[in-house]
């Protein structure tokens, strides 16, 4: 019989990061899956990062997670999305080479203290007075551990559909954990089934790059993680090609054959990732969509067509691929497919994503009702942290909707549940101004040293970069007067008086770099650190404002609702509004306001009654 | 939670006094003063007695039952008798029933609010509806307490949301191609929500409403303004007297004029030297509401008064006035020129009051709207769809201040120490 403090069930996004987590912060730690080469696989797209996404791939590297430095140890083409717009909203994504990506999580796994891998099914939780001890493999033996962290991806109960056909499994010939499944929902736990879907791989060599519009990587040498120094891998383009009448009229007449419209596949999709026969069906004025052709890796010739997921029958697939430029004579390698699997209702979990029913089981990623590999490795670093810190005995990090998306993403699920799968999009955060992908570090790695999540190497990074900023606060308070800076050259007015060079950063025309004469040499203006400062600058009147709003909000977060508050019987409220606040359970006054179809005079209700009960306890 | 009652009707003596009564004991009283619980929401006739089964009147009974009663929970209405005997009696019954008391100020419309019964600005109509006084008052905070206000402020947010949405839209999904940037209508829609807000911002304040048209009668000393004062407000409320500088202290006084709310200041003559000390305090003071007044009535000496003040030639009686171009000529003691000035005074008052119906904006919505309004300015100056977005975020946030939706404890409390009692 094994003893660990943390077992994690599954190898995929969120199962890797919940393990290395746990096994940082100092908890003894076992990582379960079916196959351990599989671990860190990309199942879907070959890439990391987007809008939104990319603000969680840099928050978890803050934690000193896995994701950042894989996603750089694969990357081979490098795009910085809303480049043009301001740089709240930049994601950075990059193409990660399957294999290469997948080596680098499992080489971390492998240097990691206190962490141990072993193959097997979890085939059922060893439950004791509903509380969580263990896990029982499909081979029989046992495994005890004083939490567990379920991140089972697509597996749970997974089926996938491609036409007329059905396998059992969580990917294409792979297995699925239908015996786990079977025990959640014997066990009354709140369960329902989404969907998702990918696209069919295709043989690069029978495309015709030559007719596309290429989009090559940035030329600017940034990375995904801080500590990554340079890019690693030599940089491929990807290309663009379109959709048309001819495959729209393909697509249309065999609508009848796809799961998704026969009834075989009752559960909702993710409307910002539509298969392409959604598509065509929802928006029919549209002549064309855009796809995407992404290499997925430097020593393999599979291309990932992004934009047409599709669970339409193999000989359909092949015949709308083909009425695309470019892909006239393309050979599909793999076919796509629809998987649907089971998820629980995530308003059955705590802040800490833990199981409220059943204390110690911890659940992270697409069981969550999420999609995307960045939202799951962020709830798996979360229910790692906070289950090694609650054996540990420390207080979980002190993540909130105002210093993370990680948190922003753990509040919707957790308040709101899901009706389709949750991808992280930068219109989530409210205060999105300071969630800035470039200053996760700044934001966050001070959270991850406090819970002791940070490796040496990033822990020595960190103080040097602390270091230098210091050295950049006293010179940015420096002031300089308007006729020097005119002098200089700058676009000053020359009566504009005396003012600090932070002040004089917030002029639009300013850059850092103008500011040099003042600056210590060893300040270098084109760092990202200077970056940031940069924009902390040009925010900061916006940053001022949101002030009085967050202080607001910590006083209605103040006020809290206990885990078993009696919404009905608040009076005056109604029957829909005790439904909404009792699916929501929110914690507090805060929450509650957030819930959706809440009324301002419902809110004042609940105000009202829960403080004189606060008053009463 | 306690049972509370309160005296809802005016001040006794009155032809009948209404005692409103909300809580969990208003069976139990019923019980008690008119020994049954009455069908609902029909008035009955009954005997009201006291614990001694003495008869203290033959009044009505009205009983509303809980959630669906103003207050949220069970609520009755004792009518009786307005004499301050019969009232006294009742309501010292009522007190001596177990978890019965007196409310406080405001207590039944803060139960009706935290009984989810009414948003914010509906309660603050409510608390302008109960001190209103005049006609038009009522009407406005009719609308106000109908949730006119809050009707509004949810269509500028249902608008608010399509921008947002507009602009998110640009910012999450950059490279989908048909979401490139801001479609061509976004800025005209931005506009016309901007100048909606202003539309609101400019209108008439409901301060104005409640505490009424404020007209100063400003001049050197003896020039006649005690006397003007008395007439407008037809009482003998002013001193006058020929002795220069009768008036030292501010008087004021409220009066309808056809269903219009006026206040009328009466002050110190403005003289430079002579009088005392007092006097001086007192002319200091008079500067002071002149500048506060809405309209000032000069009945000094011609172009000598405060700009946009109107001349008025008063004492025409005496000695044929000396202004040659005044607004207005009266005489305060023969009552020449009296009708005039009071219907001009009434036309420029409508004028700068709230529509009757419409939802005027006080002091502290006004300033909600206003950091809308600045938002919105903002969204409009900026070319980054980001800070467009935060922008509107902000004004988001504004509306739901205005109507209560992120209430907090200081707005409550400001509202509800306005109420008076009982209502």
């Amino acid at each position: 019989m094994q003893q660990f403090d943390v077992i994690v069930v599954g190898g995929g996004h969120a199962g890797a990061e919940a393990a290395a987590a746990s096994a940082r912060a100092g908890a003894r730690t076992a990582l379960v899956t079916f196959d351990v080469r599989a671990v860190g696989a990309m199942s879907c797209n070959p890439a990391i990062g987007g809008l939104g996404k990319g603000h969680l791939v840099r928050e978890v590297d803050a934690f000193d997670g896995l994701l950042g430095r894989a996603a750089d140890a694969g990357a081979i083409h490098y795009r910085m999305l809303n480049r043009s717009k301001g740089s709240a909203v930049q994601g950075p994504r990059v193409q990660a080479d399957r294999k290469r990506f997948r080596a680098a999580v499992q080489a971390m796994l492998a240097t990691q203290d206190n962490l141990h891998i072993i193959a097997g099914e979890a085939a059922a939780l060893i439950l004791r007075n509903d509380r969580v001890e263990g896990i029982r493999l499909a081979d029989g033996s046992e495994m005890f551990g004083k939490v567990v962290v379920l991140c089972t991806g697509t597996f749970l109960g997974g089926t996938l559909f491609r036409g007329e056909e059905r396998f059992e499994g969580g990917r294409i010939g792979e297995n699925a954990a239908k015996k786990l499944a079977e025990q959640l929902r014997g066990a009354d736990m709140p369960m329902a089934r989404l969907k998702t879907g990918t696209p069919p791989r295709l043989d690069g060599r029978t495309i015709d790059w030559a007719c596309l519009e290429e989009q090559p990587s940035d030329a600017d040498e940034w990375t995904m993680s801080p500590l990554t120094e340079r890019r690693m891998n030599p940089q491929v383009f990807c290309a663009i090609t379109r959709t048309n009448a001819k495959s729209h009229e393909i697509i249309a007449q065999n609508l009848h054959r796809s799961p998704m419209f026969t009834g075989a596949i009752g559960a909702a999709g993710p409307r910002y990732c539509p298969s392409i026969e959604d598509k065509i069906h929802r928006f029919a004025d549209r002549d064309a969509h855009q796809v995407f052709l992404e290499p997925e890796g430097l020593d393999t010739h599979l291309v990932y067509p992004n934009g047409i997921s599709t669970s339409l029958p193999v000989d359909v697939q092949e015949a709308m691929l083909r009425t695309m430029a470019g892909l006239e004579n393309v050979v599909m390698e793999v076919p796509g497919y629809a998987v649907e699997y089971d998820h629980i209702d995530p308003r059955a979990l705590g802040a800490d994503l833990q199981l409220k029913a059943i204390p110690g089981l911890y659940c992270a990623g697409q069981i969550n009702g999420t999609t995307g590999y960045e939202e799951a490795a962020a709830q798996g670093l979360i229910a790692g942290l906070n289950a090694a810190c609650k054996i540990l005995d420390r207080a979980p990090p002190a993540i909130d909707r105002a210093n993370s998306y990680m948190a922003v993403m753990v509040d919707d699920l957790t308040l709101h549940g899901v009706s389709e799968p949750y991808r992280m999009l930068t219109a989530r955060a409210e205060y999105r101004l300071r969630l800035r992908a470039n200053n996760a570090t700044t934001r966050l790695t001070p959270l991850a040293l406090k819970v002791g999540a940070v490796g040496a190497e990033r822990a020595d990074w960190f103080a040097r970069r602390e270091d230098e900023r210091s050295t950049w606060n006293t010179d940015l308070e420096k002031t300089v007067a308007a006729t020097d800076m005119a002098n200089a050259g700058l676009a000053v007015k020359r009566d504009a008086g005396r003012k600090t060079l932070k002040e004089w950063l917030t002029l639009p025309d300013l850059r850092m770099a103008d500011l040099s004469p003042w600056l210590s040499t060893n300040c270098d203006p084109f760092s990202p650190l200077a970056e940031e400062l940069t924009e902390d600058a040009a925010y900061a009147p916006y940053l001022a404002r949101q002030e009085a709003e967050l202080r607001d909000l910590r006083s209605s977060e103040g006020l809290e609702l206990a885990v078993d508050f009696p919404f009905a019987e608040v009076p005056g409220l109604s029957n829909e509004m005790v439904e909404r606040l009792s699916a929501a359970q929110p914690r507090n006054l805060a929450a509650a306001g957030r819930i959706r179809g809440i009324t301002p005079a419902a809110l004042a209700a609940l105000l009202v009654h829960a403080k004189r009960r606060n008053q009463a306890a | 939670m306690d049972t509370i009652f309160a005296l809802s009707s005016g001040q006794p003596p009155a032809g009948i006094g209404v005692i409103r009564m909300t809580g969990p004991k208003v069976r139990a009283a019923l019980e008690a003063i008119v020994g049954k619980v009455p069908e609902p929401r029909r008035a009955t006739r009954a005997m009201f007695r006291n614990v001694s089964r003495e008869t203290l009147d033959d009044g009505l009974v009205v009983f509303f039952p809980g959630p669906k009663s103003v207050t949220g929970e069970d609520l009755a209405e004792f009518h009786c008798h307005g004499g301050r005997a019969v009232i006294a009696a009742v309501e010292n019954s009522l007190a001596e029933i177990d978890g019965c008391r007196r409310a406080e100020p405001g207590e039944f419309t803060r139960r009706a609010f935290a009984n989810g019964r009414i948003d914010l600005s509906e309660a603050e109509g409510l608390a302008d509806l109960l001190s209103a006084e005049t006609e038009i008052q009522r009407r406005s905070a009719m609308a106000m307490m109908g949730g006119a206000l809050s009707q509004k402020v949810e269509r500028w947010r249902e608008d608010l949301l399509q921008l947002s949405a507009q602009v998110e839209a640009v910012l999450d999904f950059d490279d989908e191609d048909d979401v490139a940037a801001l479609p061509e209508a976004f800025d005209q829609s931005l506009a016309a929500l901007y100048s909606s807000l202003l539309e609101a911002l400019d209108a008439p304040y409901a301060e104005t409403l409640r505490e009424g048209f404020r007209v100063a009668l400003a001049g050197p000393p003896n020039a006649g303004k005690s006397t003007l004062f008395n007439a407008l407000v037809e009482s003998e409320a002013a001193i006058t007297a020929d002795i220069a500088g009768t008036t030292r202290d501010i008087l004021t006084q409220s009066v309808a004029i056809s269903g219009v709310p006026f206040t009328f200041v009466d002050m110190a003559g403005l003289r430079e030297e002579g009088g005392d000390q007092i006097e001086s305090i007192g002319i200091a003071r008079a500067h002071e509401e002149i500048a506060r007044a809405d309209l000032v009535l000069w009945l000094g000496p011609e172009g000598e008064g405060p700009e946009g003040s109107w001349e008025i030639a008063a004492q025409v009686d005496r000695d044929g006035s000396t202004k040659s171009a005044a607004d207005l000529r009266v005489s305060a003691v023969t009552g020449e020129g009296m009708a005039q000035l009071r219907s001009a005074l009434l036309q420029e008052a409508r004028a700068a009051m709230p529509q009757p119906g419409s939802a005027a904006l006080n002091a502290r919505q006004r300033e909600r709207l206003r950091e809308a309004e600045l938002s919105l300015k903002s969204a409009q100056q900026e070319s980054d769809p980001l800070l467009i977005a935060e922008n509107l975020r902000r004004t988001r946030q504004a509306f739901d201040a205005l109507v209560g939706r992120t209430s907090t404890e200081d707005v409550l409390d400001a509202l509800f120490g306005r109420f008076c009692i009982g209502k």
